[in-house]
């Protein structure tokens, strides 16, 4: 007959601390879900942040709409964004027409459809992008943050470095090197900022959590390094990196529609090479004219960058209450 | 600093190793060319050595300012034809930096001053919307109602040949005078303020304008009698666009990053105090609150001068203004890899050059940390 041990794990406790994590967990959700809705609230009262999430609902609908009117209502051999041609029209350019609410493109494919086309592009490279940038900028924040010293001062010095590139010009030179296609369009744009100023940014934050009580607590009741960073200080940083996430968008957004405005991206199509054909084919200088070329595709870029923008700055006056507007 | 350049060089020649191809490929593809002299020109260019070897050559080229010879404007070297395009781009890239500074801080500390009005808000709307454009798709729009609607200025191009083509000097030239002319100017204008403020007391600052304008004039007159007066004025003109139109996109990251900065100095309690002690509203916000704003503004400058760089890379190729920005991107249409390299170099040295002003100019402004 063996002795019970003390302190030994019974089974029963294991059920305990099964269902005590459970608790655990679901009590930090419904408090993540109280500061959401509390954050939301703030969000939708500032004006910028309706407009914001307006824009961005609008455009998230158009990149849905596009799979579904391709299905049912839009015949591929004139309709498809990149192969159709428009057999009606005698002449492309056409204008807008009803069965071309945008018109067609000097090489009689359909606007709107390109343009809705594009936009589920814009939104995979966006926050593809954004969650590399977020996921290296907070990894590396925290870890410099937490551990200081050298590591700290390499990944500073590095964040110097990624901030004085020139990102368009560094992304025309890889153009030339290697065929960019969109993902790895959005792999460097998230490295160049994810080690670039949002690493800076989320460290400054890091560094005034990691003196919290909490922080002390963790380490005393035997937190590793890693429980520590991962468990204590990063869910502390992901407001502000959602943040950053934003912007992060916006800048990717913009970098893509430069560079195949520039035709020197390997995609099938998006509104910077809407843009592109239309400047190729002269038509720009027809101004008024020909709007329908140039229009929606340059203002769904200005569009969506600053929707993604504001929204940015929304969160800002969400995540600092300095910011808040007061009534007084 | 040096240690930056130094990785910015690294990292151009590791990019151009981890292409497909080398150098020599542009020569070498030549189906005309027997083995053996294929295997000549890749000697030539150090290709046959190990790749540690050719990265050492590389760097010992680079700082000695070999940078190769130029494909596609053969035979002239790279630095020969970056020493041409240079001066261009870094006019337009002063000249729109400043100005953009100068109009971002005015407005954006005007708009912090005056909270909740209609004017911030449409400012603000204008400014994101302004900071977010299409650049590319705002230059042709600009393009279009300057110079094709209205006709006030030139398309593109640096310079009209119908204008130049009896000239009997270079462009190169007048433009060297140009920019000596206008550098005199600044230094001119700087020393007036410097002396201004030594003797601040005895005279009126009202004196400095009419003196600083008298300045202006006497170099205005001096070129308009020099008989290349003509030639310097089309130049001016096919300028004026491209730097309207880059100050007109970056002027607005300033603008809003003032006007946060703003918000959160005007809560201090020196500006309060100044506020108390009766001081006009004016010079609350311009010395108390808006010198104070000023330094986060001074620090992020090195973003938006990072922002106006690649502007102007975008600027430069819709208005075909033969800069570094517009030879880079010929170059890499082209695939001359040498001014490729020669191009991002210098481009990341400007970039360079800019951070270290950005953080002489803010020891400068912040008293605070020259006396540590």
């Amino acid at each position: 007959m063996t002795t019970p041990e003390p302190f030994g794990p019974t089974p029963e406790i294991a059920v305990d601390a099964g269902s005590r994590r459970l608790r655990f967990v679901l009590a930090r959700l419904r408090l993540v879900w109280r500061s959401f809705r509390s954050g939301g609230g703030t969000f939708l009262e500032s004006q910028m942040g309706r407009l914001s999430l307006f824009i961005i609902i609008v455009y998230a609908l158009m990149a849905v709409a596009h799979p579904i009117l391709m299905a049912s209502v839009w015949d591929p051999a004139t309709y498809d964004p990149v192969t159709g041609y428009s057999f009606d029209q005698v002449e492309q350019p056409a204008p807008p027409s009803w069965k071309h609410p945008l018109g067609t493109d000097p090489l009689g494919r359909d606007v709107l459809s390109q343009l809705l086309y594009s936009t589920r592009s814009e939104f995979v490279l966006g926050i593809t992008a954004a969650l590399v940038t977020v996921t290296i900028a907070t990894f590396v924040g925290a870890v410099a943050a937490y551990y200081g010293r050298v590591v700290d001062a390499f990944f500073m010095r590095l964040a110097d470095l990624m901030i004085a590139l020139p990102a368009i010009s560094l992304l025309i030179v890889l153009s030339a090197l290697f065929p960019l296609n969109l993902f790895y369009l959005a792999l460097i744009i998230g490295v160049l900022s994810g080690f670039g100023g949002t690493a800076i940014i989320l460290k400054s934050q890091a560094l005034s959590i990691k003196v919290k009580p909490f922080i002390e607590a963790a380490r005393v009741a035997g937190g590793g390094h890693f429980h520590i960073i991962f468990v204590h200080i990063i869910p502390h940083l992901l407001p502000l990196a959602l943040l950053y996430m934003m912007f992060t968008v916006t800048s990717a957004i913009f970098a893509e529609a430069v560079l195949s405005f520039l035709g020197l991206l390997d995609l099938r199509m998006s509104w910077g090479i809407m843009i592109h054909t239309a400047n190729t084919g002269g038509y720009l200088l027809g101004g008024t004219r020909y709007w329908w070329l140039i229009v929606p595709a340059g203002a769904s870029i200005t569009l969506l960058c600053s929707a993604f923008y504001l929204a940015g700055r929304a969160l800002d006056e969400v995540v600092n209450p300095r910011l808040r507007q007061r009534n007084d | 600093m040096v240690l930056t350049l130094f990785l910015i060089i690294t990292l151009t020649f590791f990019l151009v190793e981890a292409q497909p191809g080398d150098y020599a490929s542009f020569y070498v593809l030549n189906p005309d060319l027997p083995p053996e002299v294929k295997d000549q020109i890749r000697a030539a260019f150090g290709l046959d050595r190990p790749v540690w070897q050719q990265y050492l050559i590389h760097l010992k080229n680079t700082v000695t300012g070999n940078l190769g010879v130029s494909f596609g404007n053969y035979p002239r070297p790279v630095i020969d034809v970056l020493a041409e395009r240079v001066p261009r781009t870094l006019v337009l890239f002063l000249t729109a930096t400043a100005v953009s500074f100068y109009i971002g801080f005015f407005l954006g500390k005007a708009i912090a001053w005056r909270r909740g009005g209609l004017f911030e808000y449409a400012t603000t709307i204008s400014g994101a919307v302004l900071f977010t454009a299409f650049t590319p798709a705002f230059a042709l729009m600009m393009i279009w109602v300057f110079a094709f609607k209205l006709g006030w200025f030139p398309v593109g191009k640096f310079l009209d040949p119908l204008v130049w083509r009896g000239a009997d000097v270079s462009a190169n030239y007048v433009f060297g005078n140009m920019l000596l002319s206008a550098g005199a100017f600044i230094v001119f204008a700087l020393l007036v303020m410097l002396l201004l403020k030594r003797f601040g007391r005895a005279v009126p600052s009202v004196v400095a304008l009419p003196i600083v304008l008298g300045g202006a004039a006497v170099i205005v007159a001096a070129w308009a009698i020099s008989g290349i007066g003509g030639l310097a004025l089309d130049i001016v003109k096919h300028m004026v666009l491209p730097v309207a139109t880059l100050t007109l996109i970056s002027f607005a990251g300033t603008m809003l990053l003032t006007r946060n900065s703003m918000l959160e100095t005007i809560r201090e309690d020196y500006v309060m105090a100044a506020r108390a002690k009766g001081l006009p509203d004016k010079q609350v916000r311009d010395r108390h609150a808006a010198r104070n704003a000023m330094l986060p503004v001074v620090t992020s400058l090195v973003y938006s001068l990072i922002f106006a760089i690649d502007g102007s890379v975008i600027i430069e190729s819709v208005f075909s203004w033969p800069g570094t920005g517009l030879t880079l991107l010929q170059a890499v249409r082209s695939e001359d890899l040498p001014l490729v390299m020669g191009a991002i170099l210098f481009i990341g040295v400007l970039s360079l050059l800019a951070h270290v002003v950005v953080d002489v100019l803010y020891v400068y402004l912040d008293p605070r940390i020259r006396y540590q």
